[in-house]
C-alpha cells in the first residue's frame, strides 16, 4: 500500500532537509570562515554582559527638561542605536530626566560617540573663523594674522574651506556651473582649508557698530560684540577643554571650535535648526549627464519650514564675502563642516561635498538625520555590566535544558518504546537548525539570543515534541482502526497535519503579534517561539514523517515488533486480517467503521 | 505499567472505558470557579509582589571575591548609613554577588551608596554597579504586553473561527485561556512570588501553551462530531467526551514531555542560582501548563458542549442519536436473548454509543475476513427462522 509515491515524497523531503541543512552550515562556514562570524549564537546582555550607558540631558542654568522632550530624546536614541546596527539595544528612560542605553556588547567608540555625542543640530552662519589657537597679540587688534600657522592648520580633515554647498543636482538643471565649480572647488590641501581664515577678521569697525544697532539677521556682523570677540580670541581650540562650560544659545551668536579643534569660528544664530532635516543620506554625486563622480556628497532633504529657512538663508548668504557665506553645521556646540553657498537653494534639497571619504559621509548623514535632538546629552555613567552574572545563568540553564531533553528522551522510549528515537532525532534535527539559523542570524541580523529566547528554546521542546505526538497517536488510531501500518502512516498523517498545522498557526501568530507589539524584551522570546514553531513545522513535514514512511518497510515496523511502539496487538487487537503476500496482521475495533449502521 | 498505559489509552480509544467529562462538566465547572474566585481573592488581598523593574527604585550589584558570611547586615548598614531604611532589600545573586535593592535614590544618593558600600565590603567603587529603574518602565512594558495581548486574542479568535468554521469553539478556548491565566496569576499572587518582566513573558508563553493545548483537542471535537453529524450516532457530547477521552493519552504525554525540561530547569535554577529569570519564568511555565493541561481536557470542551447545547443541529443530533441508540440498544437485547438460549454469542455488547460491535464479527459471532466484509455479505444476518 505504501505504493512508490508516498517513498519517493519521502526521500525528496529528506533530500531538501539535508540541503537546507547544509546550506544553512555552509553559511555558518562562510561567515566562520571568511566574514567576523562565530560558531556560536551570539549573546545578549544579560547573559553575556554589555555596557549600559546613562545618558543625562546637558541644559544650560534654568532651563527645564519636559518629560516629553525626553521621550522625543529617547525615540531618536533608539533610531539612532538601530541605525549604528546595534541589536538588543534596549534605550528607556530613567526617572523622568535620564536616558539608559542597554547594549549588549562592549561598544565601539563610534558607536559611543553615535549615541551621545550627536545630539543638537543646527544651522548658525559663519561670521568669522581662523585658526584654533587664539592670537597671541594684543585685545585692541582683533584681526587674526594672515597666514595661520602651520601646527594649527588641519590637513587632512574637512574643514570648511574644502567644501560647497550646492543645490542637489535632481533639481538644478540651471546650476550646472555651479556644480562644476563646486567639483573644482574641491581640492582638499591644507593651504586650501587655511586660507579663507585671514580675510575672516572682523573689522572693528564692524564691532564697534554692533555697540549702537541691533543685528538684523542671523548673517550680520553687528552680532559681534566687544564681549563675543573677547570670547573669541581667548577661545583655545587645542585645549579638549575649552568648550565645557560653553553656553549653547539659539538666538545668540556661539563662539566655538571646528569638530577636530583646528579652527575657531563666531557663529551667528541658528538660521535653521536640525529637526528641519527630512531626510540625509550619503552617496557619490551624480552630475548632471547622470554619470556617478567619485565626489562624495551628503544629500539634505528639507521639510516645508525648513526649506523656507534655508531657501531665505541661502539667497542672504549666497551674495556674502568669504567667510561669511559658509554655513555652519553645528552639532553640540561644535561645528561639523562649514562649507559655503555656490547659490542660493529654493527648494529644500542641499547637497554638501568636500573631501568626505564614504563613510565619513555616511556617519554624518546619520548624525544629520537622527540629529534632531531637542536636547544635548553627556554620559552620565557608563556601566559595564559583569558577564559572569550572565554566563551563570545560561550554564545552568543549559545543563537544565539537557537535563530535561535527557528525561524526554527516556519518557519517549518508555512510552514509544524505538519509535521514540524517531522522536529523539527529530528533536535533534529540530535543535540543529535551530541553532544553524541562531547562530547564522546572529552573524547576518545581528541577532542576540537573551535568557527570554533561551526559554523560548526550552519551552519548544515541548511544543516540538507534541507535534510528533500528537502525530504518532493518530498513526495508532490508525492501526487501531485496523490499517496497515503504511496506510495508517498516511492516514493517520493526513489528519494530524491539518492539526499540527493550526496549532502551529495558532503559536507562530502569537509569536509575531508579540514580536510586533511588544517591548525588546519579550521580543527576544517572541523570536525564538515564531523561528522554533517554523523549525517544527518543517522537521515534520520533511524529516519525521518522512523517516517514518521509510521506517514502515522494515519488518521490525511493519509486522509490528513488540518493541516498535507501533505493536497493533498491544494497540488493542484482537482477529487476525490478511495483510498480503500470506502474511496477516492483527486488527482491532473501530469507531469510524464504513458498514451500515443497522447491526 | 507501560502495557497498562497502553492498554488505558486503548480502551479509552475504543470507548471501552470513558472518562464521563462532558457528563460530569458540572462538577468540574465548580472546582474551577472555586479555584478562580481563590485566584482572585489572592489578587484583591495579597496583590503581586511587584519587581523593581515594575516599581521603580535602585539597585546596586557588589561583586566580591568572596561573599562574607554576614553579607546582609553589612549591606544594610552600608545602606543605612547614608539612607536610613527604605525598604532595603538584600540577596545573594549567584555566588559572589551580593544584590541590594532600595526604593528610588536620588542620583547623588545612590553615588553614596555606592561609595559606603564599596568600603563595607572593601572592594574597589568600580566593582559595584548601580542602575536605578523609573517606575514608569514596568509600566509601558507592561502596557505594550497588555495591547498586544489584546490584539492577539481578536486575531485568534478570527483564525480559530474560520478553521474551524465555528466561532463557538474559538470561544470555548478563549474561556479556557482566560481560566489559565486567572488561576496562573492568581497562584502567583498568593504564593507571592516576585512578578518580573520575565514573569510577564512566562504568562503570556502559558496562553500560547493553553491555546494550542485547547486547538489540538478541538480538532479530534470536530473530527468526531463531525463524523456524528454525518452518521447521527451518537450525540453532540458523547462525541465529544470521546474525543477528549481519545486524546487523553496524547494531551498527558505532551503535558509530562513539556513539563520534564522545565521541571529540570526549576529544580536546578533554584537549587543552584536562586531568584532570576530562569526560575522566574520556569515556575510560571511550570503552574501555566499544569492548568492549561487541565483546562484543556476538564473545561474547554464541557464549555463547548455548554454552549452548543441549544443549537437546532445539536439538538436535531441528539434526537437522531437517541433513535439509532435506542435501536440498537434493541437489537443488542435481541442477541442477548439469542444467546440466552443458548446460541453461542461472544460477548460484544457495547457501552452507551461509543462503541461499535467488534468489526470483523456478525452479531451473531461468526467471524467475517475483512476481505469479505466489504461486499454485501457483509449485511447483518438475521437468524435463521428455526432459531427464532
Amino acid at each position: 500500500m505504501a505504493g512508490p509515491a508516498p517513498r519517493t515524497a519521502a526521500r525528496r523531503a529528506l533530500i531538501a532537509l539535508t540541503v537546507l541543512v547544509a546550506v544553512l552550515g555552509g553559511l555558518l562556514g562562510y561567515s566562520i570562515a571568511w566574514g567576523d562570524g562565530q560558531a556560536t549564537p551570539k549573546l545578549g546582555l544579560d547573559l553575556k554582559g554589555g555596557t549600559q550607558i546613562i545618558l543625562e540631558p546637558r541644559t544650560n542654568a534654568g532651563q527645564s527638561v519636559s518629560a516629553q522632550q525626553i521621550n522625543q530624546a529617547r525615540d531618536i536614541i533608539v533610531q539612532r542605536v538601530d541605525a549604528n546596527g546595534v541589536s538588543g539595544a534596549e534605550v528607556t528612560t530613567q526617572g523622568d530626566r535620564n536616558i539608559v542605553v542597554s547594549i549588549p556588547e562592549i561598544p565601539t567608540q563610534a558607536v559611543r560617540n553615535a549615541i551621545s555625542k550627536s545630539s543638537q543640530m543646527q544651522f548658525r552662519p559663519v561670521l568669522a573663523l581662523t585658526s584654533g589657537v587664539p592670537v597671541p597679540t594684543g585685545s585692541a587688534s582683533p584681526g587674526p594674522s594672515g597666514s595661520p600657522s602651520p601646527s594649527a592648520s588641519p590637513s587632512a580633515s574637512p574643514s570648511a574651506g574644502g567644501e560647497a554647498v550646492s543645490p542637489a543636482p535632481s533639481a538644478s538643471a540651471t546650476n550646472n556651473s555651479a556644480v562644476n565649480d563646486a567639483l573644482t572647488a574641491t581640492t582638499p590641501s591644507p593651504s586650501a582649508s587655511a586660507t579663507p581664515s585671514p580675510s575672516a577678521s572682523p573689522s572693528p569697525g564692524a564691532s564697534a557698530n554692533s555697540g549702537t544697532s541691533a543685528p538684523k539677521g542671523p548673517t550680520d556682523l553687528a552680532w559681534i560684540t566687544p564681549d563675543v570677540q573677547q570670547a573669541y580670541d581667548a577661545l583655545n581650540c587645542s585645549d579638549p577643554k575649552a568648550l565645557e562650560n560653553i553656553q549653547d544659545v539659539a538666538t545668540k551668536p556661539l563662539v566655538t571650535c571646528s569638530d577636530d579643534g583646528a579652527t575657531k569660528y563666531i557663529l551667528g544664530p541658528v538660521a535653521v535648526s536640525g529637526d528641519k532635516i527630512s531626510d540625509a543620506s550619503a552617496g557619490y554625486q551624480t552630475n548632471q549627464q547622470g554619470t556617478v563622480t567619485s565626489t562624495v556628497e551628503i544629500a539634505l532633504t528639507f521639510n516645508g519650514e525648513g526649506t523656507k529657512q534655508y531657501a531665505d538663508i541661502s539667497r542672504t548668504m549666497v551674495t556674502l564675502p568669504s567667510p561669511q557665506n559658509q554655513l555652519a553645521t553645528v552639532l553640540d556646540s561644535r561645528v561639523i563642516v562649514a562649507p559655503y553657498f555656490q547659490s542660493a537653494i529654493p527648494n529644500g534639497k542641499a547637497s554638501i561635498t568636500g573631501n568626505f571619504t564614504l563613510d565619513s559621509a555616511k556617519a554624518l548623514a546619520d548624525q544629520l538625520k537622527f540629529g534632531a535632538l531637542p536636547l544635548s546629552f553627556v554620559e552620565q555613567s557608563t556601566v559595564d555590566i559583569s558577564p559572569t552574572l550572565g554566563s551563570e545563568q545560561l550554564q545552568f540553564g543549559f545543563v537544565a535544558g539537557l537535563v530535561g531533553l535527557l528525561l524526554v528522551v527516556v519518557y519517549s522510549l518508555f512510552q514509544y518504546r524505538v519509535l521514540g528515537f524517531v522522536t529523539i532525532s527529530s528533536i535533534v534535527v529540530a535543535g540543529l537548525l535551530t541553532y544553524l539559523t541562531i547562530t547564522v542570524l546572529g552573524w547576518a541580523q545581528n541577532y542576540r539570543l537573551d535568557m527570554a529566547g533561551v526559554t523560548g528554546l526550552i519551552v519548544a521542546i515541548g511544543f516540538t515534541a507534541d507535534s510528533f505526538i500528537v502525530y504518532f497517536e493518530r498513526v495508532r488510531d490508525e492501526l487501531r482502526e485496523g490499517r496497515s501500518l503504511a496506510s495508517a502512516v498516511e492516514t493517520g498523517w493526513n489528519r494530524a497535519k491539518r492539526t499540527v498545522l493550526i496549532a502551529d498557526g495558532v503559536n507562530f501568530l502569537a509569536a509575531i503579534v508579540l514580536y510586533l507589539l511588544a517591548s525588546s524584551s519579550v521580543r527576544g522570546f517572541a523570536f525564538t517561539l515564531g523561528l522554533t514553531t517554523l523549525i517544527d513545522v518543517l522537521v515534520v513535514f520533511w524529516f519525521t514523517h518522512p523517516l517514518l514512511t521509510l521506517l514502515t518497510r522494515l519488518p521490525f515496523f511493519r509486522d509490528g515488533h513488540r518493541l516498535s511502539g507501533l505493536d497493533p496487538r498491544r494497540l488493542g487487537a484482537k482477529t487476525r486480517t490478511y495483510a498480503g503476500r500470506g502474511r496477516f496482521t492483527p486488527v482491532t475495533p473501530a469507531v469510524r467503521e464504513t458498514e451500515g449502521s443497522r447491526a | 505499567m507501560s502495557t497498562s498505559f497502553a492498554d488505558f489509552g486503548n480502551d479509552l480509544y475504543t470507548g471501552k472505558r470513558s472518562i464521563p467529562v462532558v457528563a460530569s462538566r458540572r462538577r468540574f465547572y465548580l472546582g474551577s470557579l472555586v479555584l478562580i474566585v481563590v485566584a482572585l481573592l489572592g489578587l484583591g488581598v495579597q496583590h503581586l509582589n511587584l519587581g523593581l523593574e515594575f516599581r521603580g527604585g535602585s539597585e546596586f550589584r557588589v561583586a566580591t571575591t568572596s561573599v562574607p558570611s554576614g553579607y546582609e547586615k553589612t549591606a544594610r548598614d552600608a545602606v543605612g548609613a547614608s539612607e536610613g531604611e527604605q525598604g532595603v532589600n538584600v540577596t545573594l545573586v549567584g555566588n559572589n554577588t551580593v544584590r541590594v535593592q532600595t526604593e528610588k535614590l536620588t542620583d547623588t544618593d545612590s553615588q553614596q551608596v555606592r561609595g559606603s558600600l564599596a568600603k563595607a565590603f572593601g572592594v574597589p567603587e568600580d566593582n559595584v554597579s548601580a542602575t536605578f529603574i523609573g517606575p514608569s518602565w514596568g509600566a509601558s512594558v507592561s502596557g505594550q504586553a497588555l495591547r498586544a495581548l489584546v490584539i492577539f486574542l481578536i486575531a485568534v479568535v478570527l483564525m480559530l473561527s474560520i478553521y474551524f468554521r465555528n466561532w463557538k469553539m474559538a470561544l470555548a478556548s478563549l474561556v479556557a485561556l482566560v481560566h489559565d491565566l486567572v488561576i496562573t496569576v492568581g497562584i502567583y499572587a498568593l504564593v507571592g512570588f516576585e512578578v518580573s518582566p520575565a514573569t510577564m513573558i512566562g504568562f503570556l508563553t502559558v496562553l500560547g501553551y493553553s491555546l494550542y493545548d485547547t486547538v489540538v483537542v478541538f480538532d479530534k471535537v470536530r473530527e468526531n462530531t463531525n463524523e456524528a453529524f454525518a452518521n447521527g450516532r451518537m450525540t453532540y457530547a458523547q462525541a465529544a467526551n470521546l474525543a477528549v477521552n481519545q486524546t487523553m493519552v496524547r494531551s498527558i504525554n505532551t503535558t509530562v514531555i513539556g513539563l520534564l525540561p522545565i521541571t529540570a530547569v526549576l529544580v536546578i535554577g533554584s537549587i543552584f542560582l536562586g531568584p532570576g529569570v530562569l526560575v522566574d519564568l520556569s515556575l510560571v511555565l511550570f503552574v501555566g501548563i499544569l492548568v492549561g493541561a487541565y483546562s484543556s481536557i476538564f473545561i474547554a470542551t464541557p464549555v463547548l458542549v455548554s454552549l452548543r447545547r441549544k443549537d437546532a443541529s445539536v439538538v436535531d443530533l441528539a434526537r437522531r442519536a437517541e433513535r439509532t441508540q435506542a435501536k440498537k440498544a434493541r437489537d443488542v437485547a435481541a442477541a442477548e436473548e439469542a444467546s440466552a438460549r443458548g446460541e453461542a454469542v461472544p460477548a460484544s455488547t457495547l457501552v452507551g454509543g461509543a462503541a461499535e460491535r467488534e468489526e470483523g464479527e456478525t452479531l451473531t459471532g461468526r467471524t467475517v475476513h475483512q476481505y469479505a466484509r466489504s461486499g454485501p455479505r457483509n449485511q447483518p444476518r438475521r437468524t435463521p427462522k428455526s432459531k427464532r
